[in-house]
């Protein structure tokens, strides 16, 4: 019975909690410029709010909310946005991963080009790091049998 | 045995570490010569080349762009080769 | 004599945590432990470069055009220890996760985790 009130306690509290965590993530993502904060720490905190998702529900839960296809897409999609910037740079004839030749693309000067294109790379980075801790922590703790651990969860 | 060795190694290594830390400049002196070089002018450059005031930022997206790119790169290989070896065919 | 041992105090912290870390990494049977030693080596490096880069009276490493008109690099804590150790967090992450994944095959095979029972099993 004692059982029964923590599993209540700990799903309410997780239930209210879980969206003000992401955009906390997300604020700390935005706010990289101009107090500490940045990509990685953005991408840890929205991380935690999957992991804790997990660890207060069942498996079946996360896996709803964000499926496996999608986070193994994700992995890929951050170090695709950070090379492709780089690599935008080439068609406006200048050296790789050089932000001031985006002002042909953005209608800016070239200093404040710069801004921009260090915002760009910043999500490709969260993405990525979140869509990975993600990863490692379902593969650990299911220990590779995802479909039979979700076969023995019942329902 | 095996564990009195390893005390032994541990404490000549210590002892070796505590002895070179004599010769370390102070905790917090402005002149030691980690600060000297090229980390001044990141700061006092950061807000006129680019307009970021956050220092930390700046060094790690545009002056060190190319280490963040690799860097990147390394925490999804570390993703994929998690998911290689766990998951079994059945 | 306090005046030495003010000043450089932090450097021995993390040559005790170094000691601590190489120790379970070397003496520990279970690999589980030696796995946890190597983390705090790793953990004890990382603490150790960012003591480096701080300054007497210096403040966080965000410029501030407001505090005095032209920008001193006196006032402020060196950012390229930080940054650096950005990029050493997140490698020891990746090796982390791939060690307990390598944890999890041995255990699969062998049936245990302890280090000699794993060797007598390895010379049969």
């Amino acid at each position: 019975m004692v059982k029964d009130l923590e599993d209540v306690v700990i799903r309410t509290v997780s239930r209210i909690l879980i969206p003000f965590i992401q955009i906390y993530g997300l604020y700390v993502f935005v706010h990289g410029h101009g107090s500490p904060g940045g990509g990685f720490q953005g991408g840890c905190i929205v991380a935690a709010s999957f992991i804790l998702l997990a660890v207060a529900f069942n498996l079946r839960e996360s896996k709803r909310r964000l499926k496996e296809r999608t986070n193994a897409i994700f992995c890929a999609l951050g170090v695709f946005i950070y090379a492709g910037t780089g690599y935008l740079s080439f068609l406006y004839s200048g050296n790789f991963l050089d932000y001031g030749q985006l002002s042909n693309l953005f209608p800016t000067d070239p200093i404040k080009a710069r801004y921009y294109g260090m915002a760009m790379i910043e999500l490709g980075v969260q993405i990525t790091v979140m869509a990975v801790m993600v990863s490692i922590f379902l593969d650990l703790i299911t220990a590779g049998k995802h479909e039979k651990t979700l076969e023995e969860d019942g329902k | 045995m095996n564990k009195i060795a390893a005390l032994i190694v541990t404490l000549i290594v210590g002892g070796v570490l505590f002895y070179s830390t004599a010769f370390f400049p102070k905790w917090g002196d402005p002149k030691q010569p980690a600060s000297i070089h090229v980390s001044p002018r990141y700061i006092e450059m950061t807000l006129a080349e680019t307009k970021v005031p956050n220092a930390v930022t700046s060094v790690l997206a545009d002056y060190r762009g190319y280490d963040t790119m690799f860097e990147t790169s390394v925490i999804f290989t570390a993703g994929i080769a998690v998911m290689m070896l766990i998951r079994r065919s059945r | 004599m306090t005046d030495f041992i003010v000043s450089k105090y932090n450097y021995w912290i993390y040559v005790l945590l170094i000691m601590i870390g190489f120790y379970g990494m070397m003496a520990k049977n279970n690999l589980m432990k030696k796995l946890i030693g190597m983390n705090i080596f790793q953990w004890s490096i990382i603490l150790f470069y960012i003591s480096i880069g701080s300054k007497k009276g210096g403040s966080v490493p965000v410029v501030d055009p407001s505090l005095h008109p032209a920008i001193r690099a006196l006032d402020y804590v060196n950012p390229l220890p930080h940054v650096l150790m950005l990029t050493a967090i997140v490698v020891g992450v990746a090796t982390t996760g791939i060690a307990l994944t390598l944890l999890i095959l041995i255990y699969r095979k062998y049936g245990t985790l302890e280090e000699d029972e794993i060797l007598e099993a390895l010379k049969k």
